[in-house]
């Protein structure tokens, strides 16, 4: 079947809230990962699949979370319209920007998304009137759906586990239609993808501000959950950091990603007792990831337990 | 062999007029101009260096060229980007393989399909049921191109895996998986063992049966002279001869340039 790995996560998103209500674990650091998830499947899209670089995600991560928060605090905006209007601002500026900056290959479209991001931090912080400076936004009203007002942390996570799963589910579909055949050619030969009738501009773009979308939803998610935003939370180590998320669970893989996304979430909450060594400790890790996994997390670990399973079974007969 | 020229004409698929391409002074094209009708064997011949493969690239939209004209039933390709010439109906293969390595054999053929379906990002991202349909469909015009080129059993392996002869094989079915008018193979036989060699003679005559016009570039002359209708002879970027494989064979210049004198191919 073609969405059984979605089913059976799925199945563990929903489980892990009735074995373990009210788990830190579960209803605090499964907020934060499942929006990161949400971040690194769609900048996926854009890197495993496109194979464009994107070092300034947080900006559109940041332009959702904004737009939701001035438009509700300051315009009294209901949640669902700001929502849609961070998407279209979002989408517009990926939009624009990706004509000139998608002509753009490697290290030159690295930097220029990094310098897009770079913009973007300095705007919120400059924008005091706006945006409230670097003290950032706080009294963010409830996100209300329809009628619905989501409360507490129990709500949240289905909130978030809902919009993650969705992602997933877009995500799985478009990497497999002629869509996502027609970016993943453009990855494997441009020149040959142009001659099979693809326009690789136009690809690159779409998927550009799909994945632009992706992230401007999650900052939306982001600062109603969290009734408050700061430039921190969008600044180039977060760009940085979902890069890694990508990278790290496996590029051209949603749920590679899903799972870097996951891991480097945990990574975090579970090195917080290292105080000082936290980030010493963090990048070895990294690093010893991309040594001994070179293909991330996802890949690896899957192939792990596939060797292991067949070394088992092999030693059964033997004994047999 | 039958000779085309002797018949009526009918109107050219595709016209190139004097076509003139040069890369920073040195002239790869130097004001080439000929024709081809539809559904025939056009073959490209000349020593390396004499223009074929930029020929193509500029019939491909890859390069612009600096003067000249190139029209494909009679539309005029100058100026257009490679995806809106694919669009017109021309395919092509690449000496050097452009395959989609990081794909299955299959989705290289499906995206070969590509100009034939029309679902777009949305209706993708939702799996709409008319896309489900589509991708179906996509499937068997994709098993039926890889079918024609005898790929059927290699459908799910992954297009880097095979060995060199099947990976020109499946370039060539993703190219006529896109159901062109006019189908540019460029050195199908390099690297190919002689029945690699004849298995592609008889692929390339089925495609002609099916209606596509086809040129040919290709170094192993006893496949130009056996498979073709017409053959182009360049070279330093010029037309040295036109004709009918027998024709080229006599023309003392060709032997000159490129064939060599001494050397006799059976037809």
């Amino acid at each position: 079947m073609r969405l059984t790995g979605f089913f059976i996560f799925a199945a563990s998103v929903v489980l892990l809230p009735v074995l373990f209500p009210d788990n830190y674990f579960v209803t605090v650091v499964g907020i934060a990962a499942g929006l990161h998830v949400i971040l690194a499947v769609g900048l996926n899209l854009l890197m495993g699949y496109a194979g464009q670089i994107s070092l300034g995600h947080a900006a559109f991560f940041g332009m959702g979370a904004y737009a939701s928060a001035i438009l509700t605090t300051r315009f009294s905006w209901p949640s669902l319209l700001a929502m849609l209007a961070g998407l279209w601002v979002a989408g517009t500026i990926a939009w624009l920007l990706a004509r000139p900056i998608l002509r753009l290959r490697g290290h030159y479209l690295a930097m220029a998304t990094l310098g897009f991001g770079i913009i973007i931090h300095v705007i919120l912080v400059q924008a005091a009137h706006w945006t409230g400076g670097p003290d950032g936004l706080g009294e963010i009203p409830p996100l209300n759906l329809l009628g619905w007002t989501v409360d507490g942390d129990q709500q949240w996570y289905g909130v978030i586990a809902a919009a993650m799963l969705l992602s997933i589910w877009l995500s799985l579909n478009i990497v497999d239609s002629r869509i996502g055949r027609a970016l993943r050619a453009v990855r494997g030969s441009e020149f040959a993808a142009q001659m099979m009738g693809i326009d690789a501009t136009r690809a690159k773009t779409q998927i550009f501000v799909v994945s632009a979308l992706f992230a401007a939803c999650a900052g939306s998610l982001f600062a109603h959950q969290q009734a408050f935003v700061s430039p921190d939370s969008f600044s180039l180590m977060i760009s940085v950091e979902l890069v890694t998320m990508v990278v790290l669970g496996g590029m051209a893989s949603t749920f590679g990603a899903a799972c870097g996304a996951i891991a480097l979430t945990l990574l975090h909450e579970g090195l917080v007792v290292f105080e000082d060594y936290e980030m010493l400790i963090h990048g070895a890790l990294l690093m010893a990831v991309m040594i001994f996994l070179p293909q991330g997390l996802f890949a690896g670990v899957s192939q792990g337990v596939r060797r292991g399973w067949a070394l088992i079974a092999s030693r059964q007969r033997h004994k047999g | 062999m039958q000779n085309h020229a002797a018949m009526t004409n009918p109107p050219p698929l595709l016209a190139i007029e004097t076509l003139e391409q040069s890369f920073g002074g040195v002239m790869a094209l130097a004001g080439i101009s000929f024709q081809t009708s539809a559904n025939r064997i056009q073959a490209i011949i000349g020593p390396n260096g004499a223009g074929k493969t930029t020929l193509f690239n500029v019939l491909c939209g890859f390069y612009q060229p600096a003067a000249g004209s190139l029209r494909f039933n009679g539309q005029e390709l100058r100026g257009l980007p490679p995806h809106r010439i694919a669009a017109l109906g021309i395919a092509r293969t690449f000496q050097n393989l452009q395959l989609f390595f990081n794909m299955t054999v299959l989705e290289n053929v499906m995206v070969g399909c590509h100009l034939r379906a029309k679902t777009g990002l949305l209706a993708a991202a939702l799996r709409l049921s008319s896309v489900r349909h589509e991708e179906q469909q996509l499937r068997e015009w994709a098993s039926e191109a890889l079918e024609l080129c005898g790929l059927s059993g290699q459908s799910e392996r992954l297009a880097g895996a095979l060995p060199y002869g099947l990976m020109k094989r499946v370039e060539m079915a993703r190219a006529l998986a896109a159901k062109p008018q006019l189908l540019l193979l460029d050195e199908p036989a390099a690297g190919l063992n002689d029945t690699e060699t004849m298995a592609l003679r008889d692929l390339i005559m089925r495609i002609r049966a099916s209606g596509v016009t086809v040129l040919l570039v290709e170094h192993h002359m006893p496949l130009v002279m056996s498979v073709s209708d017409r053959l182009l002879v360049l070279d330093y970027g010029s037309v040295l001869a036109e004709g009918t494989p027998a024709e080229i064979q006599a023309d003392p210049r060709v032997i000159a340039a490129y064939l060599g004198g001494a050397v006799q191919y059976a037809v």
